[in-house]
């Protein structure tokens, strides 16, 4: 983690030139890097070896459809590609049969 | 072709018990007589629907699990199209994905059993005792 900022800030980064008298900083002293540290998400069916999206689990698919009655995309939920398939397969088969909205409100 | 099917109906909300039932049983005989056999019903119970079906914001759930052709499937459908009572139904063929899951249960069950230079040579055996 410290490696990171290190190198954050030894990139050069862009600074508005004629601003000599800023205070120093230290080595540990951050501008410019990362605003937000993102954790890696970890697909769901993967971490919890869930094998089985049911249509009818509408608790398990509720978690990964949007408040609008939307998919949510995988980069959002961090599902891998090949339970993202099943899922998206699941939702659908549950619009199909009224236990999800095809759009809410 | 023998096949295993997931039948999934929507009886309306206002059917009683006793007719509910009475419904279901005639369905079933109409599969049977189509040449399915009935493996299982399920009832679900009333459930609010996602979204209106015929009106209707409840409905009444029922599950079969059959085993049958797709020519019996296809009688039951058609069945349930012209019962009044049955408000949306949903058809799905399970035989693929339950082979699917029985598979990755067994990899995983050899994964664990055995360590993991073990577990690829009883990857290469298991399905000669599949055939």
């Amino acid at each position: 983690m410290a490696d990171e900022v290190n190198q954050e800030v030894a990139t050069p980064a862009p600074r508005p030139q004629g601003r000599p008298d800023r205070p120093d900083r230290g080595p540990g002293a951050r501008d410019g890097g990362r605003k937000f540290f993102r954790r890696k998400k970890l697909c769901k069916f993967c971490v919890e070896k869930i094998d089985d999206i049911n249509y009818k689990d509408v608790r398990l698919l509720g978690q990964f459809v949007a408040e609008r009655g939307k998919i949510v995309p995988r980069r959002l939920t961090g599902v891998c590609t090949p339970h993202q398939r099943r899922l998206t397969a699941a939702i659908k088969r549950a619009r199909n049969i009224a236990l999800l909205p095809f759009a809410a409100r | 072709m023998q096949r295993a099917y997931e039948v999934m109906f929507i009886v309306r909300p206002d059917l009683i018990e006793e007719d509910l039932d009475k419904l279901v049983a005639m369905l079933q005989t109409h599969a049977t007589g189509a040449g399915a056999t009935v493996k299982n019903t399920e009832k679900m119970g009333k459930r609010r629907l996602a979204y209106d079906v015929k009106k209707f914001q409840e409905g009444q759930y029922v599950l079969f699990t059959l085993e049958g052709d797709g020519k019996a499937i296809h009688e039951l459908e058609r069945r349930m199209r012209v019962t009044e009572p049955v408000i949306k139904f949903i058809t799905v063929r399970t035989d693929e994905e339950q082979q699917r899951l029985e598979k990755a249960r067994k990899l995983r069950a050899a994964r664990i059993r055995r360590p993991p230079a073990e577990a690829a040579a009883a990857e290469s055996e298991s399905p000669a005792v599949n055939a």
